[in-house]
């Protein structure tokens, strides 16, 4: 794969080499081989390091899983994240930071999606309530989330609040204690049980360049495999190098804005999801706070004129070309009725209940609504369908794209075009999800990730007593749908720690437990 | 915490029989309207039977009419302002001599008594509850 074919996020790399001929480094035996004994380890002088259970990635997945293994009673010593960023939210604020969410901004999840406390209690909004100061400020939240979607739009948290809240957290349960930097590179099963996971430590910080760890349990929460660019605009940028014209909303793109506040433009946005309902928000912000005087031409591939869906028992909102709902999947996917559907499901039927609730959407937002129908009527903001044919250099600077629509070719010409469309890459992608498909047995479900049980054990990687779990986006398409956000990496965890104090690793969270423990987190009392 | 069929009917008869039997404690002897304390527990202890029997036929109407949001969810306005209809058809079932602790129950008593409950009950589930298990919320309330 060609360098710049996907955004990729920091861990992923696939392509670099394995040259260095520092002392500790893998062996050509190694890699060959799915399954490792101690003594090859050790022959290529790794040092190792024993723990019963390691996390990969770092990052909100990997947070949320040790800290309700912490509360579940298993010590920081018999634990190790292993992650390339500083902070479990580092990776996560780099993508919303981008995507136009910086702290002061909302996210998308609700009130109870509180990845700095399992028990959802107290919510954002009691919590965003009782800090406020005056009496119409600390009701807001409450009266916004008390009569939401009804009267009001979702409550969902500032971006601030989730980051504060979690720092808090990873003091409290002494997560900087049990983690480890560096890059990982593979998870190999090792003879008469258990793992190897590999990490290669940043220079200078370690003897060797690599160090094993042996643990008995692996749990890999990695995040985005990649983030895609559409075909057609990865196609302009490479044949007319031009990476300035157009961007894509994860990546940084604030020169974007910089420059249409400089000079009036025209901007061409591609999507239908909450990335796009983003920048559209940043772009008339710009509009109506600083002078900007952009156009937008908004590209849908469907435009949805109303509420769409099977019967009516499963019809979604929608219109203006938007599908419209609260989260990215229905409520009910995070512990109702869609929940229990779906754990219950198999192959192609899993694979058409998922077709039906999944899509790309985004929530109805008050501002929103009203600054795209303010656009609409004053002629700044018009919308297109079809699909895109190419994308060229426009003569007099500038980018051209030819859509095919229902009336033939249409050609817009922008100052710049904003792909939001947000394409994840497939999870092969990503360097240590390849391996452990091809080396460790796991395979793929009926969408095409990572296949997991109920308990997120990673289906076929079983090694004696040893057990691989995953959490995250590379587990869509299992018994659980909403896996890539807070309150489901959460619900994985649960998962993941009741099954592991089966195996006797932690206890069970029970009431009593829980009942002791929250109150040590309300205390804020450390464990 | 969005609920099943099952979740419902767990939730609503832990809830009406441990949140609402201790709130009876409280409340029952400062019910307005006349009768000696013990009539009174009576009487609260009889409405809290009612709205949990007849409660699970609400459920299962809550539950068919949910199936007409996408979501699959339910807001938690309507749990509280389903109190309401509810409230009206237990005093109608509690004047109505099933009962006979709460055949005579006054219209003030009985508004006092289930109201303060409903509100309790209804703060009870949508905060505090979270505290004692952690599993009740993804399992659509389901507690066994
Ligand atoms: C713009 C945006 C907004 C979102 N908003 C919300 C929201 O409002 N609410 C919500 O609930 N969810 C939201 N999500 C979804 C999801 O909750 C977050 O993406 C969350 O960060 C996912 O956690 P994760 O642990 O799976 O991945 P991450 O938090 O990305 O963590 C994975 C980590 O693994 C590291 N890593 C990868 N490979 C390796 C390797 N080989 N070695 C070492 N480390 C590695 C990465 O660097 C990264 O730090 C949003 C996602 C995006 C992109």
């Amino acid at each position: 794969m060609g360098g710049r074919e996907t955004i990729r996020m920091p861990g992923a790399v696939a392509s670099a080499p394995d040259t260095s001929s520092s002392a500790g480094d893998l062996t050509p035996e190694l890699i060959a081989a799915d399954q490792w004994t101690d003594a090859m380890v050790a022959a290529a002088g790794i040092p190792v390091v024993e723990v019963p259970f390691v996390s990969v990635g770092g990052g909100i997945g990997s947070f949320v899983t040790t800290d309700y293994l912490r509360i579940a009673g298993v010590p920081k010593e018999a634990m190790r994240v292993l992650g390339n960023n500083e902070t479990p939210w580092s990776t996560y604020e780099y993508l919303t930071r981008n995507s136009q969410i910086p702290r002061t901004e909302r996210l998308r999840s609700d009130s109870a999606s509180t990845p700095d406390c399992i028990w959802g209690f107290p919510s954002y909004a009691v919590r965003e309530a009782l800090a406020a100061k005056g009496l119409k400020a600390k009701l807001a939240p409450l009266w916004n989330v008390g009569t939401e979607p009804i009267f009001a739009d979702y409550y969902t948290p500032k971006a601030g609040q989730a980051f504060a809240t979690m720092e808090k957290e990873a003091d409290r349960i002494g997560y900087f204690d049990y983690f480890d930097k560096g890059l990982v590179r593979m998870v190999r099963k090792r003879q008469g049980g258990g793992y190897f996971t590999i990490l290669t430590p940043p220079d200078g910080t370690s003897a060797t360049k690599r160090v094993a760890y042996k643990s008995r349990w692996v749990h890999i929460a990695v995040g985005y495999p990649g983030l895609k660019f559409l075909d057609d605009l990865q196609t302009y940028r490479q044949q007319y190098n031009d990476y300035t014209h157009v961007v894509n909303a994860y990546e940084p793109h604030e020169g974007v804005y910089e420059e249409l506040l400089r000079k009036p433009g025209v901007v061409v946005l591609r999507g239908g999801g909450i990335v796009a309902s983003r920048i559209l928000q940043r772009l008339i912000d710009d509009r109506d706070h600083k002078g900007a005087q952009t156009q937008i031409h908004h590209v849908f591939r469907t435009y949805i004129t109303g509420a769409h869906g099977p019967s009516i028992f499963m019809r979604r909102k929608g219109g203006d070309g938007w599908a419209y709902q609260g989260f990215n999947y229905p409520k009910s996917v995070w512990g109702g009725q869609l929940k229990s559907r779906m754990r219950r499901l198999e192959g192609e039927e899993r694979a058409k209940l998922y077709k039906t609730i999944g899509g790309t959407n985004t929530p109805v937002r008050r501002l929103w609504q009203d600054q795209l129908a303010r656009g609409r009527k004053e002629g700044w903001y018009r919308t297109h369908t079809g699909e895109v044919d190419s994308v060229v250099p426009a003569e007099a600077g500038g980018t051209v794209t030819r859509i095919k629509t229902k009336d033939g070719l249409l050609e817009l010409q922008a100052s710049y075009i904003i792909d939001g469309t947000g394409l994840e890459a497939d999870i092969a992608e990503h360097r240590l999800l390849a391996d452990l498909l091809e080396h460790s047995g796991a395979g793929r479900n009926p969408i095409g990730r990572l296949d997991v049980e109920r308990t997120f054990e990673v289906r076929g990687t079983q090694n004696g007593d040893g057990r691989v779990y995953a959490s995250g986006t590379a587990t869509l398409g299992g018994y659980f749908p909403g896996v890539d956000t807070f309150l489901g990496l959460q619900i994985a965890a649960q998962e993941i720690g009741d099954d592991l104090a089966r195996q006797g690793f932690g206890k069970r969270i029970g009431p009593l437990r829980s009942t002791a423990q929250w109150l040590r987190w309300a205390r804020g009392k450390k464990i | 915490m969005l609920p099943t069929l099952m979740g419902r009917i767990q939730t609503r008869i832990f809830v009406i029989a441990v949140i609402g039997g201790l709130w009876a404690l409280v409340i029952g002897p400062v019910l307005p309207g006349g009768g000696t304390t013990s009539d009174k527990y009576k009487a609260m202890y009889g409405v809290l039977l009612i709205v949990g029997v007849v409660g699970i036929a609400w459920e299962v109407i809550y539950h068919a009419l949910m199936q007409f949001r996408w979501e699959k969810d339910w807001p938690t306005l309507f749990g509280l302002v389903l109190g309401v209809p509810e409230g009206v058809v237990a005093y109608l079932v509690a004047r109505s001599g099933v009962l006979s602790s709460t055949e005579h129950i006054s219209v003030g008593a009985f508004v006092v008594g289930f109201g303060t409950t409903w509100l309790v009950t209804w703060l009870w589930v949508n905060g505090p509850m979270r505290i004692f298990t952690v599993h009740w919320r993804f399992r659509g309330g389901r507690l066994i």
